[in-house]
């Protein structure tokens, strides 16, 4: 799930332009940013509070298995790492849905 | 005999300009030239070493050719942006907060509701019900 502090309007028009298929989710006072510690003060336009660029990926019981911060803001997760953490750290579900 | 026009300095001027242009029309679209601007680097080459060759013939044979005022002020155009682009790609961007301030492996994520695209709310517990897990994705927005 996509998370920034862009309003539901602005993502709507993200997901709408680039086909995105997953839940883009709006926190617009970055207080789900703030408690995942990847606020990054007044870094937005008009000295926003926004997020540093971070993929959490979370299990069934809502541990976290594995975090990437990088030092860039250019530099992103790769689809492929976080595919492999998927493979790796997340057990199938036993029963079909 | 007639002075041509001195397009070393103008060539090495329009390569700095493409340059610069194709990593952000182009190139920031593909993580191997996002993450490190091989291409615009490598084009920066091939443009200081016209526009010195042009600044050099402007001045070490004026009659030959011109250039004495354009050569030193695409020259120093181009110098300026190549400096803005190497402050951008490598200072600019590496200003961040402290790393140990995010969450990491083995603590509980904290449960959430958002609000999605469409104004419904998510919460992350609920994902998590019916899921073999979640990957929250944290970006900067798009304003």
């Amino acid at each position: 799930m996509g998370i920034s502090v862009d309003s539901s309007e602005d993502s709507r028009k993200l997901c709408q332009s680039q086909g995105y298929t997953f839940p883009i989710l709006s926190d617009p006072k970055a207080d789900v940013i703030r408690r995942y510690g990847v606020l990054h003060a007044r870094a937005g336009m008009n000295d926003q509070d926004i997020a540093r660029p971070a993929e959490f990926l979370v299990d069934a019981s809502g541990t976290i298995r594995w975090v990437n911060l990088t030092d860039d803001i250019r530099v992103r997760a790769r689809p492929e790492s976080v595919l492999r953490a998927i493979d790796e750290l997340l057990p199938a579900k036993a029963s079909a849905r | 005999m007639k002075r041509s026009w001195n397009g070393s300095v103008w060539l090495g001027f329009g390569i700095t300009l493409v340059a610069i242009l194709s990593y952000f029309l182009v190139f920031l679209r593909f993580p191997v030239t996002r993450d490190i601007p091989w291409v615009t680097f490598a084009l920066f080459v091939p443009a200081v070493w016209l526009l010195v060759t042009g600044v050099n013939r402007a001045f070490g044979q004026p009659e030959r050719y011109r250039g004495k005022v354009a050569g030193p002020i695409l020259s120093t155009l181009s110098i300026a942006l190549i400096g803005l682009f190497g402050y951008f790609a490598f200072a600019l961007t590496k200003d961040l907060p402290q790393a140990s301030a995010a969450l990491h492996a083995g603590q509980q994520a904290p449960d959430f509701t958002l609000a999605d695209a469409s104004g419904k709310p998510v919460a992350l517990s609920e994902i998590l019900r019916h899921n073999r897990g979640a990957v929250l994705i944290f970006y900067r927005g798009y304003w």
